[in-house]
């Protein structure tokens, strides 16, 4: 049975992979690539801040066909990646308290702390965490379980804290007492700029993340170009919108012109999503915000606003937990753009998905893990 | 009978028991003759049989285009047919859980009679027992399986050389997808059906071209990347698969984009993966196309070499990734 959709927009969609338009694309790439290199006598360099461009990058095979014409360097876009070891190992701490149901997005649980991770938490100590696609579901969680304290685990960028502030308005309206968030956020802004003025790492420009782009718009990156004069250019995420992004940042790099564009207008507005702002400002303020070894951020994660403490899953229940335990892994390098992922003396040797000492390791989204997937000699 | 439940006096071996399984098993399976004696006993021809036995459990039980009971045949027959061989008996093994609707229970169990005839195999034993409720999610049903190698048509593995085409015998993860969607995790995402289905009638034609196959796998759990691992692993093989030569249907696409899953590794249950001699891929593929399953069939990809056995990706950029097992399970990411 033939069960493929036909119509414009499957066309258009169907567009944004084509094979053909890709091999066309990547070689107009190149070309700007080399009229780079030619006039800067290295290859530009492009950090993405999205963990899902992260990974698509390396899947679709954009970065290994650019391996030498374009420096593309993986930044602190993917959440669980970017959360400082101490929350990862309170969130575990957690877990294992009598009486509790731990929701949280798949990608935590296998994410390692000082001691054990939720995953073992679970299969060892008999922790109940579930898996759910979404804060909602939680909340329906702690409505079905009105003896159990419901805790869900709030880690993500701008794109993951209207959803959670969705789901407090619901726990809200229902007038649930047994449902909390463990707020453990970040925002793009704030952590970009940190980025820039470290002065760390070279970025000549920006891949911007499409799906933060959505809520904050293309208004949320104007700073790049009116404050630090860099380029950036809003991406999707398939192959030849990866590519046509690319293309367009090194225009505006061989032109000089510090300028931020939304190649990805079928989905991201000029505005964003007031909307989604407005309710994420309504549960939530921001706060100054640790962040994995790049300590605290000001002004870089939300936390909840005293009205709403009574969801607050860190008044709630107060863990308290040791320094974290030191490891050889350069994650925090990893994420900031020092290094590639295979500078790391534990990569593919101590460290794998099976058995991930950092969390870039763990998550489809970290640098490590689509580095050991796809790009790996 | 029918508006029951199961209960544990079912399991007790007496008149109820008696009744369950002539009124629910016997006579959907047809094997009265055989269900006089302890074991079925049964003509075997000359040559190698394949034996196999697998044990099924999904949940929910009723899925999309698919139950546990056409599952736990589909799988058993075509577990035998990707051996090269012709499905002939099965045996059906119950366990299931005191309260359990018996009016579920035949739809089942019919299920399991219609799948079985379409392969023309018979189920010629088989076996209750109940459990307390609660323990085990409804029922659960091993099958094992024996079937016939005809000498003149058998797989050959050990020809594999390079140039050798890879076929896969349609779009992949379709039943991974319609469990997800019966879980209720994918909300009104899709309404895909699962692809449970026996191979056999397809494959029969296959092997009705004369074409030299020399090996199958049906890609199930782990997906079409477990299956192409492990043949490239036991048989020394380099494989190289073309990316956007992989059918995938929209929906599958969709969800895995959505949740960050990769359709490589999600199971189907009615598809094939045949490596075949490089000069009868043609008439293989007309095979396959002119069966109902297997009409989006296609080339995926080619032996490149022999020796270190390994699954390479070839994107559209010519970019080339190793394919590796799954590490661990696949999870549903943050955004």
């Amino acid at each position: 049975m033939d069960t493929a959709v036909r119509s414009p927009l499957a066309a258009a969609l169907a567009q944004t992979k084509d094979p053909v338009l890709a091999r066309r694309l990547l070689d107009r790439v190149k070309d700007l690539a080399e009229r780079f290199i030619a006039r800067h006598g290295r290859p530009a360099a492009i950090m993405e801040v999205c963990g899902s461009h992260t990974h698509a990058l390396a899947e679709t095979g954009v970065k290994d066909a650019l391996r030498g014409a374009v420096r593309l360097i993986s930044g602190p876009g993917c959440p669980v990646c970017v959360t400082d070891q101490a929350e990862i190992d309170a969130m575990i701490a957690l877990a294992e308290g009598q009486g509790r149901i731990i929701a949280t997005f798949g990608d935590m649980l296998r994410v390692p702390g000082s001691r054990g991770s939720l995953m073992k938490a679970k299969v060892e100590k008999g922790a109940d965490v579930r898996v759910v696609y979404s804060p909602s579901d939680a909340v329906r969680i702690a409505a079905e379980h009105p003896d159990r304290e419901v805790i869900f685990l709030g880690v993500g960028f701008e794109t993951t804290i209207p959803i959670l502030a969705a789901a407090v308005a619901e726990a809200e309206a229902l007038g649930l007492r047994n449902f909390s968030l463990w707020m453990s956020t970040n925002l793009v802004e704030p952590v970009m700029r940190h980025l820039l003025e470290s002065g760390e790492v070279r970025i000549d420009g920006f891949l911007l993340p499409g799906h933060v782009a959505t809520v904050i718009g293309r208004q949320g990156f104007l700073f790049l170009a009116e404050e630090y004069r860099k380029p950036g250019v809003i991406a999707g995420f398939e192959v030849n919108e990866l590519l046509s992004s690319l293309y367009l940042l090194l225009e505006l790099l061989l032109a000089g012109r510090a300028e931020v564009l939304n190649n990805y207008p079928s989905v991201v507005r000029e505005d964003g999503n007031p909307a989604a702002r407005r309710l994420m400002e309504r549960y939530f303020v921001p706060v100054d915000q640790p962040w994995r070894e790049m300590g605290i951020i000001p002004q870089s994660g939300m936390d909840f606003r005293e009205a709403y403490a009574r969801f607050d899953a860190k008044r709630k229940f107060p863990v308290r937990v040791g320094k974290p335990k030191p490891t050889a892994c350069r994650c925090g390098e990893v994420i900031r753009g020092l290094i590639e992922p295979d500078a790391c003396p534990l990569f593919g040797r101590a460290c794998t998905p099976e058995h991930a000492i950092g969390p870039c390791m763990v998550s489809s989204e970290g640098a490590c893990a689509a580095h050991y997937k796809y790009l790996r000699a | 009978m029918s508006s029951q439940q199961v209960s544990l006096e079912h399991g007790e071996g007496g008149e109820l028991s008696h009744k369950l399984l002539r009124e629910v098993f016997v006579s959907r399976f047809g094997h009265a003759e055989e269900s006089k004696w302890d074991a079925a006993r049964l003509a075997v021809p000359e040559g190698r049989i394949a034996l196999t036995t697998d044990t099924f459990t999904l949940q929910p039980l009723f899925v999309n285009g698919c139950n546990i009971g056409k599952l736990a045949v589909a799988g058993t027959v075509n577990d035998l047919t990707v051996s090269g061989a012709v499905p002939r008996y099965l045996t059906a093994g119950f366990v299931i859980e005191e309260g359990f609707p018996v009016r579920d229970l035949v739809t089942i169990v019919d299920a399991m009679a219609a799948e079985a005839q379409k392969s023309g195999v018979r189920i010629v034993a088989g076996d209750t027992k109940i459990v307390k409720r609660g323990t085990i999610g409804g029922v659960i049903i091993n099958t094992a399986g024996v079937g016939v190698i005809p000498p003149e048509f058998d797989l050959h593995p050990e020809a594999m050389r390079e140039g050798d085409a890879v076929i896969v015998s349609g779009p992949i993860g379709d039943h991974a997808v319609a469990v997800l969607a019966a879980r209720g995790e994918l909300g009104v995402m899709t309404d895909l059906p699962s692809d449970c289905t026996s191979l056999y009638p397809m494959i029969r034609r296959v092997r009705e071209t004369g074409a030299a196959i020399r090996f199958m796998r049906d890609p199930t759990r782990g997906g079409l990347a477990t299956a192409l691992v492990e043949i490239a692993e036991d048989f020394g093989a380099e494989i190289e698969i073309e990316q956007e030569a992989v059918p995938i249907r929209p929906e599958v696409e969709g969800v895995c984009e959505i949740l960050g899953y990769d359709p490589l590794y999600f199971a189907s249950e009615g598809k094939a993966v045949l490596i075949v001699a490089e000069a009868d891929a043609p008439r293989v593929l007309q095979a396959l196309r002119e069966t109902e399953e297997g009409k989006e069939a296609a080339v995926i990809g080619r032996i490149v070499g022999r020796g270190e056995g390994k699954v390479l990706l070839k994107s559209a950029l010519g970019s080339r990734r190793r394919v590796l097992r799954l590490q661990g399970m696949q999870l549903p990411r943050i955004c």
